[in-house]
């Protein structure tokens, strides 16, 4: 059955191959079931799948997540406690949600200029939702100063403490979209395509959606913080 | 076999140097056996552990001369002290569950064998992969340095347990020794574990579905696969709340906030918010902390036994000579189990102070998850039962993993009931249970695993004899050590007790305490059989073929040991389900999943036509 | 091998079920109103636990004994499986699971479920690193007000009792605990530091002490008698040596005892835990 490969260096060029049988490449390689890399090969040695990115990148929003779920959880049980004192949302929070729906849109903007082939568009939208995403975390501190102002500190309480980490872990994993966005500024300034692939599209659409699950976060985290004292 | 010549293959050649051969490795193989052998040195330095504990518990009092040498704060004259005895207990178990457990079956055999199972090249982000691995590592090194670090306390390394309850984990040094910067340093450890983990998840997840090859349905995979799968997505959804607790918990700690200690504490003399050891604190719940830890503790030990579960599946059929039976039933208690598990977290709460009505919802969805548990068994048996068994070491392993297993989990059953934990929570029947499930049966799935595809790794047999002596040896070990403790649980005997001197109701138990002793000490001793095995196999064991086991799957259809890409660039086609054994009219007894023709019905019978 | 695995495996199961049939080693006496019932359900679980642990060792080694590769059979049986028989032990293990479950809860829902009865005996439990203090109401069944800010354990006031209350002036705090027998008893239970938690082995009860939170749980202790209390949450080094008794007085003892002052409470505690014995190991 099996030949066995004693060494790396030789391809197979004929006789037995692993696996036995005939091949039937399908369109785009694709057989019936499984995804069959059979057909053609990339430089790599596989075919590019968007399905590959995208997947991985709902994966990871669903540990995200799981996580901020986690903590939205211990801060309504610890506002529930009797000793709680509500806490003024601090009127940069406002401003700053403002601010990320905002970057949302750009992001949205730059998707479809990429789409149209048009690159220089397409940059000057995502150096733009960089902006509003360094805003966003500008106006986040500036948010913390308006607390400490109104002595509401890290340690007060549960529920104070709440405000600052939620923000910060929230800042921190925004801080992972925009090095996303400087990911894809970079890579279209060294790639230089004339055409637009369907590489740097898939690249586009997934730090898309990862930013925009920064957004929806923010939103959650900001009415949570709002609405249950 | 039909000869053809089609357009030239495209191979990856593997790195040059050492170093990114071997150490900073992006192949998925290396990666594996490097989280195997992070797997084999926690593992020895968890025996160790225990085995000081066992000393202590039958031997109190006595003066171990090597102690006081190597730990003079903590054994002070030879003589272990309680914090001495409680960091070994908190220790042996952060390392057992997360650097032997949750490594070795997932990361380990998992990262080796998923990938080419289901017929891929390597995982589908080898620079994650490698990263998790190094990540996990680095937690390792971290958890390690919580010993040194603990030194002038007396401990090596915390003391509250691998649960870590707060308030005593969350107040710092005030709450005793051990707890003060190895605490710290074993949060820390943690978390950074937490990240490595997830690193590792969300690879296996975009692999397995994206990344098999053609004609790798679903439902043709190997159930091993399935069981990386489900374990995948567990750690995948658990972690990140461990993650999130951890932070808390390290916050409460350094940053002086309250998420888990509440107002009003008197601690050592000292009350909450007078003395700067001390800060004020106020609105924290210690029970949150049990909820956010064990939200993540109960999926943890799922993830524990599953690839293990998998294993057993695949090694049963493969040398009963016999279709795994009731492979879609498999398939579903695999996904009962995985999902069930996460609704039964606060069966370790009963009596936490919680809403009793919580506990009895808890409690019923506890015992619901025996029933996919119990389905596997029947499956397992259902495996057996007709077939041509050969009892090769890995066979025996596996057959111990049905036997340790049931043996473990029905005493669930038991605990898993609001009103008998009334007595039972936190004494050695939870131990022994625990211990027989994770302890022994995930173990035993590990040494059937590596005695299965040690051949396919390295390219020689494990030695045999010596493997069987292993075997017989620890199977009758385990039993002997794990047994008794049911019912020194219920006579009393607690939990994380440095010693059983100070009540009269406890003085029964001595022989028993002995007996599990004797036992632990000659059960670990021959476990030396095991890596010298190991060491010795790898370079004087008897040549391996290909595949020396007569197995279908497609680990068995490439070289020996597999090269860099896997497949030398061809990547298989498969036909048929993955345990084709004793098909009637076929030449052998085994028939491959890469072997075309149409005349004999596939594992499904969907001829691959699904998803 | 085959046939000596399945030896080895029957061994063990005879071995395993002896240990718990011998009942050389098992719970001690109950003493307790609910417990009747709960060894009851704790036999009942254990025989279902013991017959599936029984059959299923059995059934392996029997089928690795009769289905051991030998030259009577070319192959092994070429099947899948059999829906029939998933869905008939999937069916019967879901109904005795969950029929034990469900019978499970029932000593659970009457101490948990509702609250003390009227006219039950209140003690308060605080528990520390490492003792028990147990604060009772004196005379006038009222507790004398406690504050965290009063805690002084230098000064022995360890449930931080505010002396200027007029009820406090009664009330006493000792390390040992005192119930009446056959009236059920409501405890209060607090810690001051960590998790801990009463643990009485005869009373077949056992709950968590959560800092920051006042637990109320209730029993019924029926059998005069000293009986040993340890913690069964980890609290800290000497979680092995936190222990303290629990004295079951009968009534008329006890009426006597809840009168006294708080110096004459501490005496007459020492004589009491002095005349009555702790049960006979292993009963």
């Amino acid at each position: 059955m099996a030949t066995r490969v004693t060494d790396t260096k030789v391809g197979r060029k004929e006789g037995t191959r692993i696996g036995g049988g005939p091949r039937f490449p399908g369109p785009n390689g694709k057989g019936p079931s499984g995804n069959g890399k059979g057909g053609e090969h990339d430089e790599r040695g596989r075919r590019f799948s968007p399905a590959t990115y995208r997947i991985t990148m709902w994966v990871v929003l669903a540990a995200v997540v799981m996580m901020f779920a986690a903590l939205s959880s211990a801060y309504i049980i610890l506002s529930s406690g009797g000793q709680s004192r509500p806490v003024a949302m601090p009127r940069m929070f406002f401003l700053s949600t403002g601010v990320i729906l905002l970057s949302s849109l750009s992001f949205e903007k730059a998707k479809r200029s990429l789409k149209q082939g048009a690159q220089i568009k397409y940059l000057r939208w995502i150096w733009l939702t960089l902006l509003l995403g360094l805003a966003f975390l500008a106006a986040q501190l500036t948010g913390w100063r308006e607390l400490a102002a109104e002595g509401v500190y890290f340690a007060s309480h549960p529920h104070s403490s709440f405000f600052y980490f939620f923000t910060g872990v929230h800042g921190v994993h925004l801080i992972g979209g925009i090095l996303g966005l400087f990911y894809l500024i970079l890579r279209l300034k060294r790639r230089k395509e004339l055409l637009v692939s369907e590489r740097t599209i898939t690249a586009a659409e997934v730090v898309a959606l990862y930013w925009h699950a920064m957004d929806g976060l923010w939103l959650w985290l900001f009415l949570l913080l709002l609405v249950w004292k | 076999m039909a000869v053809e010549a089609h357009e030239s293959v495209h191979r990856h050649e593997p790195p040059k140097g050492f170093i990114r051969k071997y150490i900073f490795s992006l192949d998925h193989k290396v990666i594996g056996i490097q989280y195997i052998l992070l797997a084999l040195i926690a593992v020895v330095v968890g025996m160790a552990m225990s085995l000081l504990m066992r000393l202590n518990l039958s031997w109190p009092g006595t003066s171990w001369p090597v102690l006081e040498t190597l730990f003079p704060g903590g054994a002070p004259g030879g003589v272990m002290n309680p914090e001495f005895y409680l960091s070994l207990v908190t220790m042996h178990g952060t390392m057992m569950v997360f650097f032997v457990l949750t490594t070795a079956p997932q990361g380990g055999f998992g990262n080796y064998f998923l990938p080419i199972q289901i017929g891929a090249e390597d995982m589908a982000f080898p620079f994650l992969n490698m990263m998790s691995f190094w990540v996990t590592f680095v937690g390792f090194v971290v958890l390690l340095s919580a010993i040194f670090f603990s030194g002038a306390e007396s401990t090596i390394g915390p003391i509250g347990g691998w649960t870590g309850y707060a308030p005593l984990s969350a107040l710092g040094q005030i709450a005793g020794p051990g707890q003060g910067m190895g605490m710290n340093l074993w949060v820390i450890s943690i978390a950074i574990f937490c990240v490595g983990s997830l690193l590792g998840a969300l690879n296996f997840i975009t692999t397995l579905l994206n990344m098999r090859t053609r004609g790798m349905s679903l439902m043709r995979m190997p159930l091993t696969c399935w069981a990386w799968f489900t374990t995948a997505v567990l750690a995948l959804l658990s972690f990140p709340v461990l993650l999130g607790g951890g932070i808390l918990l390290l916050l409460d700690r350094v940053a002086h906030t309250s998420f888990f200690i509440p107002a009003g504490l008197y601690v050592s003399g000292v009350l909450s918010g007078t003395q700067e050891s001390f800060p004020l604190h106020t609105g924290g719940s210690p029970i949150l902390w049990q909820h956010l830890f064990w939200f993540f503790g109960h999926p943890e030990v799922y993830i524990a036994i599953l690839p293990g579960m998998g294993a057993t599946s695949h090694i049963l059929s493969t040398f009963a000579r016999k279709p795994v039976f009731g492979y879609r039933a498999m398939v579903f208690a695999i996904f009962a189990i995985g999902l069930l598990g996460f609704f039964v977290w606060g069966h370790h709460m009963f009596i936490s102070g919680m809403s009793p009505y919580s506990a009895m919802t808890f409690s019923i969805l506890t015992l619901s998850i025996g029933v996919p548990s119990a389905v596997k068994t029947f499956n397992w048996l259902g495996t057996l039962w007709g077939g041509k068994i050969r009892f090769t070491t890995p066979m025996l392993f596996a057959l111990g993993f049905v036997s340790l297993f049931v043996a473990g989990g029905i005493t669930g059953l038991v605990l898993g009931q609001t009103s008998l934990d009334l007595p039972m929570h936190d004494t050695y029947f939870v131990l022994a249970h625990f211990h027989l499930v994770m302890g022994v049966a995930s173990i035993f799935g590990m040494f059937a695993a590596t005695y299965f595809w040690f051949p396919k790794m390295f390219g020689r047999f494990m030695n045999e004899p010596l493997g069987k002596i292993h075997f017989w040896i620890t199977f009758v070990g385990v039993y002997c050590i794990f047994v008794p403790m049911h019912t020194m649980g219920m006579v009393g005997m607690p939990r994380r007790f440095a010693q059983f001197t100070e009540y009269e109701f406890l003085k029964t138990l001595h022989p028993l305490v002995m007996f599990v002793s004797i036992a632990a000490i000659i059960t670990i001793l021959a476990q030396l059989l095991f890596y010298a095995n190991l060491v010795w196999s790898l370079f004087r064991g008897r040549r391996a073929e290909d595949n020396p086991w007569e197995a279908t799957t497609l680990e068995w259809t490439t070289a020996t040991p597999p090269p860099h890409d896997n497949f030398a660039g061809l990547l298989p086609t498969v036909y048929r389900g993955p345990y084709e054994f004793a098909v009637p009219g076929a030449p052998n007894d085994y028939v491959m999943q890469t072997e075309p023709g149409s005349e004999v019905t596939s594992g499904d019978g969907h001829e691959g036509h699904r998803h | 091998m085959g046939r000596v695995l399945a030896v080895i495996i029957w061994i063990l199961t005879l071995g395993s079920v002896a240990l718990f049939t011998t009942r050389k080693w098992w719970f001690p006496t109950a003493i307790s109103e609910h417990a009747a019932a709960l060894d009851r359900q704790f036999l009942i679980t254990i025989i279902v636990v013991g017959i599936a642990f029984t059959a299923a060792q059995i059934g392996l080694g029997y089928t690795l004994w009769r289905y051991r590769d030998d030259a009577s059979r070319p192959r092994a049986t070429y099947t899948h499986g059999s829906s029939r028989l998933e869905v008939i032990w999937t069916i019967i293990t879901a109904v005795v699971f969950i029929g034990l479950a469900v019978m499970g809860q029932s000593v659970w829902a009457s101490l948990h479920f509702n609250q003390a009865p009227a006219g039950a005996y209140q003690v308060e439990a605080v528990a520390q690193q490492f003792q028990w203090n147990f604060h009772y109401a004196g005379k006038d069944g009222v507790f004398g007000r406690t504050d965290p800010k009063l805690i002084d354990d230098s000064t022995l006031n360890f449930v931080g009792l505010d002396e200027a209350d007029p009820n406090a002036r009664d009330d006493a705090v000792t390390t040992a605990l005192a119930i009446p027998a056959g009236r059920p008893v409501e405890m209060i239970l607090r810690s001051k530091d960590v998790i801990h938690n009463f643990w009485v082995p005869q009373l077949r009860f056992k709950q968590d002490l959560v800092p920051g939170m006042a637990i109320r749980v209730h029993f019924t202790a029926n059998t005069p008698g000293k009986y040993e209390l340890a913690c069964a949450e980890l609290c800290g080094q000497l979680h092995f040596k936190m222990r303290s008794y629990m004295l079951v007085l009968p009534e008329a003892e006890h009426r006597v005892l809840i009168a006294l002052t708080q110096e004459q409470f501490q005496t007459r505690m020492g004589e009491l835990l002095a005349k009555y014995q702790l049960p006979v190991s292993g009963e």
